[in-house]
């Protein structure tokens, strides 16, 4: 029993409902939600150390024992997104502070940032196959409405696909737990695991997979991304990098979690599936990435080729593409983050979206074209940044494993990520300076302190590397040995 | 002159609606302290509280119901999801786990032995969500007119 392990989801949900009451008092709203990002940075760290002593944890909501209460479980792996998805979110918010605009702010935008959070960490947090669902309603319904502030044409359009997606895909997702249910008869991963183990993958069970892999690859976007650049691109600058930051790596660890743990007798179909869908995916995103001009979704594209990224070290599943899949899970929180924020401001200093609009903005703002530079370099995965790692224990993964055609469209695609952000790099950076030095908008140290943040970020995640591996191999560790998990759980402590 | 012969048909209407939302709010107690044990609970009396509030507001027009009930919903719906979230974390001030509920069996003077929990809170907080909720879409709803 450790009652920290409620708190990443929990406090975020108090914060939202006290912040309706505090509607007129905006800075209070700031404050409060940025301390309770960093208390929740501060918990997951504690969170880290903790399983490394004790093992994993595990909360009984109510002191319901396991498997028959709802339960959150703390393994590495949840609490390490756990922790990044609250460092991106406290960095995401500094931007809001100058970026947001007034009218939002007193519609309750830090309320619903703050359920956005809470359904992210409760997904990743908890241990049971229902609770999953209801956090990732809680999500996706924040997500709703954030993603339609400021009512524009392009978001009311956006958002009405945006809903309709995730509404199907929800009910789906319903209908698969349903099937599970009526199947084994139960709801508590750790113990369906144990009877699938016990009775073996049978057909059934097998079909079932693919019905939530479905509903998870329209989530994250793997093969099913055609909704996603759209969304992505038009809602503002702070929620855009929050979406490609967070939601599709909810879909992502949903997929970990269930092929790791649930279905991984019959790996020559599901997992090859995936890999065929990993495979599709970069292929499709990376020609999405270079045919837009439009920076916006040249960044939403370069999402979608991240999530057919880690999904090669899902479908290849060996202890170092795990490992691997793991880091770039963080790397890519943090860099879609950066990317989107950059991409944000570069529209917001220039009012045009199109590459070929923009010019020489270097001399304007050389920080800003310098961070483009590093985020590009570290998307690509040139070392010592942060992509490099990941990339590295990926391929060798594939290698180990003789999937020599997703090791080749992975590195094929970085060469795409390259190219996608180098032109953007090359044609709005550099080049003639079409803004004269008077006629510039300053830039607010408000915009820039959080992106120079997020690159720090990158740059210390690819040189601490070392220090993180610990973390990052008992997380590919339970991972592997889905047995960790179980004994966890299903001990009565 | 249709307004006029609007309200005349509306006398019938009116004098139910004030009989029958009292009948709805009982129903609404009963079946809010039926709940936990049997059939019914926070959720559904809420519910139906929710409804009475409706029926008030379909019979007599906006401004009349709000001057009965001068409340922000909007804040109604936030105390009760605050008072929901709030019984969980009572529970970490007793050394428990989070959302653990409590519950004893007292001698109350006229009600004799009651069983009182600290479920009834946390129900509370969900009927005054649904209350909350319920009132502000259909207030916002018959705005837009």
């Amino acid at each position: 029993m450790n009652n920290l392990i409620a708190m990443p989801m929990m406090l975020p949900v108090l914060t939202a409902i006290i912040l309706i009451f505090l509607r007129p008092y905006i800075k209070i709203q700031r404050t409060i939600s940025l301390i309770v990002m960093i208390a929740n940075i501060g918990i997951s760290i504690y969170l880290l150390q903790l399983i490394q002593s004790n093992g994993i944890l595990r909360l009984d909501f109510g002191g319901w024992e396991p498997p028959f209460g709802i339960l959150f479980v703390a393994d590495s792996f949840s609490v390490i997104l756990v922790l990044t998805s609250s460092i991106v979110t406290a960095i995401c918010l500094l931007y809001a502070f100058s970026s947001v605009e007034k009218s939002y702010e007193h519609m309750f935008f830090y309320s619903f940032i703050n359920l956005l959070v809470a359904g992210v960490n409760g997904s990743f947090l908890t241990g049971d196959l229902f609770n999953l669902f209801v956090c990732f309603e809680i999500m996706l319904l924040a997500s709703y409405i954030l993603i339609a502030f400021g009512g524009k044409k392009g978001q009311l359009r956006e958002s009405i696909k945006y809903v309709i997606i995730n509404v199907i895909s929800s009910w789906i997702f319903l209908v698969a737990i349903g099937y599970l249910y009526a199947v084994i008869g139960s709801l508590n991963l750790a113990h369906l695991s144990e009877r699938i183990a016990e009775h073996g993958q049978t057909p059934i069970i097998t079909v079932i997979s693919i019905v939530f892999l479905t509903v998870f690859a329209l989530k994250a976007g793997l093969f099913l991304y055609f909704w996603l650049p759209g969304s992505y691109s038009v809602p503002s600058t702070v929620v855009g990098a929050l979406f490609g930051a967070l939601l599709t790596k909810v879909g992502i660890y949903a997929m970990f979690r269930f092929f790791s743990l649930l279905f991984y007798h019959e790996p020559a179909i599901t997992h090859t599936i995936i890999g065929v869908l990993a495979g599709l995916t970069l292929v499709g995103g990376s020609i999405g990435a270079v045919a837009y001009k439009d920076i916006r979704l040249v960044a939403s594209y370069n999402v979608v080729i991240a999530v057919g990224f880690i999904l090669v070290g899902l479908a290849v599943s060996t202890q170092s593409s795990l490992e691997g899949a793991v880091y770039y899970l963080v790397h890519d929180m943090i860099v879609k983050a950066l990317l989107f924020l950059l991409v944000g401001t570069m529209i917001a200093l220039t009012k045009e979206t199109k590459l070929d609009q923009m010019s020489g903005l270097i001399r304007n703002y050389p920080l800003l074209g310098w961070m483009f530079f590093i985020v590009t370099l570290s998307l690509a995965g040139i070392p010592p940044l942060s992509g490099f790692i990941g990339k590295v224990l990926i391929g060798g993964g594939t290698l180990e494993n003789g999937s020599y055609i997703l090791l080749a469209l992975a590195f094929i695609s970085s060469i795409f990520v390259l190219y996608s952000l180098l032109r953007v790099f090359l044609s709005s950076f550099w080049g003639e300076t079409i803004i004269s030095k008077d006629e510039e908008i300053p830039m607010k140290k408000g915009l820039l302190i959080p992106c120079a943040l997020l690159t720090i970020g990158s740059i210390a995640l690819g040189l601490g590397a070392e220090s993180l591996s610990v973390y990052i191999q008992d997380a590919a560790q339970v991972l592997v040995d889905p047995q960790l998990y179980i004994d966890a759980v299903l001990s009565s402590d | 002159m249709i307004k006029h012969r609007y309200r005349i048909n509306n006398v019938i209407l009116r004098t139910v609606a004030k009989l029958v939302s009292l009948i709805i709010l009982t129903l609404a107690v009963y079946l809010f302290l039926a709940g936990h044990h049997s059939p019914g609970g926070g959720f559904v009396g809420g519910l139906v509280l929710a409804s009475a509030l409706v029926l008030l507001l379909i019979v007599f027009d906006i401004e009349t119901v709000r001057k009965g009930i001068p409340v922000d919903f909007k804040k109604v719906a936030a105390f009760g999801a605050l008072l929901s979230v709030g019984t969980g974390f009572g529970a970490l001030i007793f050394g428990e786990n989070f959302l653990s509920q409590a519950f004893d069996y007292f001698n109350l003077p006229f009600f004799g032995k009651t069983e009182l929990t600290t479920v009834m809170i946390f129900e509370a907080g969900v009927a005054l969500v649904v209350v909350g909720v319920v009132v502000t879409i259909i207030l916002s709803i018959s705005e837009d007119e």
